[in-house]
């Protein structure tokens, strides 16, 4: 099977500080793939490159075997991927119905839309109505309030609907629980089953290691800026995982191996 | 995995009662909720108030058509720098720059009309260029050299003002020799009335350029543009927002606006005069903030500044008529500036 998602020699340097030292990654089709590693392993530089944010020194990235070059997020989301930032990417002061169709508003048709430039606010408020219920967060009443007026686990339900909303090919979550209440982070993982069950992957990167070890089909362990490997959590304990991305222990040479799985 | 069924088991008899404290729907707390969806309240009450209170005093001295119309031509000019400085201050900017804007678009007007020979319309045409040019200069250093607005738009002030007093060699043109030459250059101090109200020319340009301009913020995608890079502008670069280029078409059409504005401003004072319109800036500012829009930028409306600019004229007359000092005009609008700013803080403050 091909990866939908890859790359390959990924380098990134800032100063004297290497933040991706020639790092690999793939993602199937239709996987949840957490991506794990300690504070400063690099996480976040691999996450930055895959969805446009920052641009790598070297390497090449792959979107169904095609090389592509991402140079802003606005081009990573043309292509289909689609990123929910830990701090949700959302306009406090503006509607729901305004921040999930922020950068790809509608306008209406005819001579309103083509020759006024006039939103079409019922179909976009029609649409984003329609997503928030099929991902079942119909508990926000009024798609018109601002967003800051959401408790925290409904502001991470509409970004992810956001992101469910248009990923076409892949959708990636950085954190998505961390600041959320068990409650709250039980409905968001519900979310993104629901979002898997649909048949797009998903790169979950987190910290919290049973949220990862009870959604994730595989897990990228992530230490030096390089992929150190890559474990099926069925066969793993979450200690070996721990141990795998703070140096404790190194994987075997058949565990290096899964490192292998796509190329 | 056991541990996350340990911790599932516990969610099994969950409640789906969060903690939350006694809750009162106050009056105070609705009107806060008020407030925080239409902006533009605030200053609307206090336009009718004061309208209200002076109709009340002064009779149908101040309570006429008339009256009422000669605000609207007393506030045109600062309305219009006013309505190029929301946007600017809707992106968290500000522009210091608008008034030396308008003298010096007024000054080419003027001067390449009377010096160089040009035809008004080409001059006027000039002009507005110049106020867009020096725009996209603000917004451009804003924008990409990442400068902060105050700085640069502190500095293009200077440079502005600099430029239009050397250029002009300090020099009026005098009123009857535009009227007579070039009567296109006070195109917008013509008048018409209708039933003892007057309205000029600037008036109306006013009037729709408000409109348009409220119906650009509301219904376009570079309107929300701009609220969602004033709101948040990391969160706009990320949601897909190109917030360069909204900065420095927001500075270019504030450009665009001042040079229209000194265009109103020959119409209004009939010369072109390089020692014009200097209080442009503050006064704008002062309309921007009385009419609710925040200057942390993202919040408030440009129907707001309306209100506001109007909010000062009604004030400036009213108490004139009253006979009274003019220092109490600045004394009250200084009140209305703090208590504006401290009802923004406020209605920041809204829950849910």
């Amino acid at each position: 099977m091909e990866p939908i998602l890859s790359a390959r020699g990924l380098n990134k340097r800032y100063g004297k500080v290497t933040a991706l030292n020639n790092c690999d990654f793939d993602l199937m089709p239709g996987e949840i793939l957490a991506v794990i590693g300690d504070n400063g392993a690099g996480k976040s530089s691999l996450i930055k490159a895959l969805s446009g944010a920052i641009r790598p020194d070297s390497g090449d990235i792959f979107l169904d075997g095609k090389k592509v070059s991402f140079s802003s997020p606005i081009d990573a989301r043309n292509a289909g991927v689609e990123t929910v930032y830990q701090t949700l990417a959302m306009s406090p002061a503006l509607s729901i119905a305004d921040n999930m169709f922020m950068g790809r508003e509608l306008r209406k048709p005819g001579f309103m839309g083509k020759v006024l430039r006039q939103l079409d606010r019922a179909e976009m408020e029609r649409i984003a109505r329609q997503k928030l219920s099929e991902l079942g967060l119909m508990t926000i009443q009024n798609i018109n309030q601002a967003v800051e007026t959401l408790s925290g686990g409904q502001r991470q339900g509409v970004a992810v609907a956001r992101a469910a909303a248009f990923g076409s090919r892949v959708i990636i979550l950085d954190e998505p629980t961390a600041a959320l209440g068990v409650k709250e982070s039980r409905r968001v993982l519900e979310l993104i089953q629901d979002v898997r069950a649909r048949g797009i992957p998903i790169i979950l990167i987190s910290h919290n290691m049973p949220h990862v070890f009870e959604v994730a089909d595989r897990i990228h362990v992530h230490r030096l800026g390089q992929r150190l490997c890559v474990i099926d959590p069925k066969d793993y304990t979450m200690s070996d995982a721990v141990a795998f991305m703070t140096g404790a222990k190194l994987p075997s040479v058949h565990e290096a191996g899964a490192e292998a799985v796509g190329n | 995995m056991t541990n996350q069924a340990e911790v599932d088991e516990g969610l099994v008899q969950r409640t789906e009662a969060v903690a939350s404290f006694e809750h009162q729907v106050t009056l105070l707390s609705r009107l806060q909720h008020a407030l925080h969806s239409n902006p533009a309240l605030v200053p609307l009450i206090v336009l009718m108030m004061s309208i209200a209170v002076f109709g009340a005093l002064l009779g149908t001295k101040f309570f006429s058509s008339f009256a009422l119309t000669l605000i609207l031509q007393q506030v045109a000019i600062v309305g219009i720098v006013g309505a190029a400085q929301s946007l600017v201050i809707l992106t968290a900017g500000i522009d210091l720059s608008v008034g030396a804007i308008m003298v010096l678009s007024s000054v080419v007007m003027g001067q390449f009309t009377f010096r160089l020979g040009m035809p008004p319309a080409v001059a006027i045409a000039c002009g507005l260029a110049v106020g867009t040019f020096i725009g996209f200069i603000n917004g451009w250093l804003i924008a990409r050299v990442k400068l902060p607005p105050f700085i640069v738009t502190l500095g293009i002030w200077q440079i502005a003002l600099a430029t239009n007093f050397l250029y002009s060699g300090n020099e009026t043109i005098r009123a009857q020799e535009i009227e007579s030459q070039a009567p296109l250059l006070q195109f917008f101090g013509h008048s018409f009335s209708f039933a003892g109200a007057v309205f000029t020319y600037g008036v109306i340009f006013f009037i729709v350029l408000v409109v348009f301009l409220a119906y650009v913020l509301r219904h376009t995608a570079w309107g929300r543009h701009v609220y969602a890079v004033g709101d948040d502008p990391v969160a706009a670069e990320l949601s897909g927002v190109n917030t360069k280029h909204i900065l420095i078409s927001v500075y270019m059409l504030s450009g665009l606006i001042c040079a229209f504005a000194g265009w109103v401003l020959i119409g209004r004072i009939g010369s072109v005069s390089p020692t014009s319109g200097q209080s442009a800036n503050i006064e704008s500012i002062t309309a921007v903030v009385i009419g609710g829009i925040s200057l942390f930028g993202g919040r408030g409306s440009i129907l707001g500044m309306f209100f506001g600019a109007l909010i000062v004229g009604v004030f400036s007359l009213g108490l004139r008529l009253l006979g009274a000092d003019a220092q109490w005009t600045y004394l009250l609008i200084g009140a209305l500036i703090i208590g504006a700013v401290a009802i923004d803080q406020w209605i920041r403050k809204v829950s849910a």
